[in-house]
């Protein structure tokens, strides 16, 4: 398969002419002790091929029963998506060949999903709030994990051969698909990211997924399709699989919507078609077409028996939820004494949590959001990734603050330090000791180089005899130079007004 | 008329992954149309209030607590695999040809 050049058009011209549908489909992998259907371990990481059962393998005549804190995660997730909760639901066998499955189908929810017509509020970051509404959340369980060997790029094109671990097979999932959204236009991309932070924060403060996308614990796919302005009739959608950090969300969106416009200005028709997303280029490539849903030959599941929920269940479940996001936020906000637009730039960065527990650890609301908004976005934006992958964590911050706040180092010197940990070489402390970058507030060592600027600068020095106190600015750099930076300068004023005899 | 064509089985069996001879396909289509013929007699038979059932028996919420059980160790789960590498099963290129 020769890889070309997508032809695209800029995404503003684009959205002169056309209006973007959206849709997603986000798969939130559940953080219970089993499997959906077998006592094996829901474990990351693990030696490959060991938390399997002959359940897990597809084996002859083994029987999946159903676990019931994954029903109640998927219940709990509904309730917060504010849909409402089947009375009465079933699992369906999804029928497909594909060595990720060894038993030739995945057992998902066809016809009667848990949950149903619900909706979330998303406050995009020119203030206004847009809903999207869930068509649906179904329970299923995901599949094994396939690596791709040979070939030259690690993908399944060109590949020799497979590799297959079975320990995610049946991890329990809850797949989460929207309604059709229209109406975002130029925000689109912004609306797909900050909808599955959305769903990412909900589905972590629940504590029913570790939701790391990294990990691919929510995992999205993002359907576009663009309409002539004022058309009735949507356009033909194409379905981006493998969409695994916020950023990519935000760029997959972004990049389709320029491809389809350069394909229909050509007055060509889309394709409709699974893409799949190249984070290296941040490029979708063609997949497969889609085939029709009648191919997956959906029945019901003969080993599996209804779920019937009782008024009484629900209610418990619903008592166990956290403060609704948009609650829990206003608190937030009014603990923090942050300004309405510097909340949404921290909710719309996906730090929120991050701020909580820095504070939650030591640190004053200011501090945190200093270090999360600043410097630690730079970093990422340098870096090309999510604050949440770039490896800082509150705890970083509370150590880098409390060793500024100790007078050890100062604040550039903080910001460097933040660097290296973002390079791997350990924490602040640890970076600190390893690369003697610790301020020098000895006054034995700062008082050498005072006298040495001192009796370089008798002019300075009358100056502020003569009561220019300002004048001390000049003995500060050549200071600064024989302790390589690493002068407290507050201490060093002090000392030279001391040596003058001068009250500060 | 049978309800089900020799399109419609030839297109089933092209997903089932099964290779079907022409003289297989005939055969089938005609047993396949009977049975799909019969099961068409019982939804007659069903008035639109009887919900559709996949089990005779009326059993509901059957749940497993989530606790760790016992697992394979690899070299079980592996024992039967006609290949592998490491503990990972090993499977032929999935895509041929492109």
């Amino acid at each position: 398969m020769a890889m070309h050049q997508e032809e695209l058009v800029d995404f503003d011209v684009a959205l002169e002419k056309y209006d973007p549908v959206l849709g997603f489909e986000v798969h939130v992998e559940l953080n219970t002790k089993t499997k959906m259907f077998s006592s094996a371990p829901n474990v990351f990481g693990d030696t490959p091929n060991t938390n399997v059962t002959p359940v897990c393998l597809g084996l002859p005549g083994v029987l999946p029963v159903v676990n019931k804190t994954a029903v109640e995660y998927a219940i709990m997730i509904g309730l917060a998506l504010n849909c409402k909760i089947a009375e009465r639901c079933g699992f369906a066998r999804k029928n497909y060949f594909y060595p990720d499955t060894p038993k030739n189908f995945q057992t998902s929810q066809y016809d009667d999903p848990v949950a149903y017509d619900g909706w979330i509020d998303i406050e995009l970051s020119d203030g206004e709030v847009f809903r999207v509404e869930i068509e649906r959340a179904h329970m299923e369980e995901d599949a094994g994990k396939l690596t791709h060997m040979g070939g030259a790029t690690g993908r399944i094109q060109g590949a020799d051969y497979s590799l297959v671990d079975y320990n995610r097979s049946g991890v329990p999932l809850v797949e989460i698909v929207t309604k059709t959204i229209e109406g975002a236009g130029k925000r689109a991309p912004e609306l797909a990211k900050a909808y599955v932070a959305a769903i990412r924060e909900i589905v972590k403060a629940l504590d029913v997924s570790d939701a790391k996308m990294e990990r691919g614990n929510v995992r999205c796919d993002a359907n576009v399709s663009l309409m002539l302005k004022g058309a009735e009739k949507f356009g033909t959608r194409t379905e981006t699989k493998n969409v695994n950090s916020l950023r990519a969300v935000d760029h997959a969106v972004r990049f389709e919507i320029e491809r389809h416009a350069a394909v229909l200005n050509s007055g060509a028709a889309i394709v409709q078609e699974t893409r799949h997303w190249h984070e290296d280029t941040r490029t979708t490539t063609s997949g497969r077409p889609k085939s029709d849903a009648d191919d997956y030959r959906y029945f019901p599941e003969p080993d599996l028996v209804p779920i019937i929920t009782t008024p009484e269940w629900i209610e418990e479940l619903r008592a166990r939820l956290p403060e609704p996001p948009a609650e829990r936020r206003k608190r937030l906000q009014a603990a923090w004494g942050y300004s309405d637009a510097e909340f949404r730039d921290v909710v719309n960065a996906g730090v929120t949590e991050q701020i909580e527990e820095t504070i939650a650890a030591g640190t004053t609301a200011a501090v945190a959001r200093k270090w999360w908004m600043g410097e630690i976005a730079r970093l990422a934006n340098n870096a090309d990734k999510d604050v949440a992958d770039l490896g800082v964590t509150p705890a970083t911050i509370v150590e880098l603050n409390s060793l500024i706040g100790a007078k050890k180092i100062n604040d550039k010197i903080a910001r460097q330090v933040l660097e290296f940990v973002v390079a791997g070489e350990g924490t602040p402390s640890e970076i600190v000791e390893k690369r003697s970058l610790a301020v020098v507030n000895d006054d034995a060592a700062l008082g050498a180089a005072i006298d040495a600027a001192m009796e370089a600068m008798p002019d300075v020095v009358a100056k502020v005899k003569g009561g220019k106190l300002q004048a001390i600015g000049a003995l500060m750099g050549p200071v600064m130079k024989a302790t390589r930076g690493q002068a407290d300068a507050g201490r060093v004023r002090e000392l030279v007004l001391e040596k003058l005899g001068i009250e500060g | 008329m049978s309800a089900i064509s020799r399109e419609d089985v030839a297109h089933l069996a092209q997903l089932a992954h099964i290779e079907m001879s022409d003289a297989e396909l005939e055969k089938m289509t005609g047993e396949l149309g009977v049975i799909v013929e019969s099961i068409a007699s019982v939804s007659e038979a069903a008035s639109a209030d009887v919900p559709a059932t996949s089990h005779p028996i009326a059993l509901t919420n059957v749940f497993r607590e989530d606790v760790v059980g016992t697992t394979l160790t690899a070299e079980e789960a592996l024992m039967n695999a006609p290949d592998s590498v490491d503990t990972r099963f090993r499977v032929p290129a999935i895509l041929d040809g492109e």
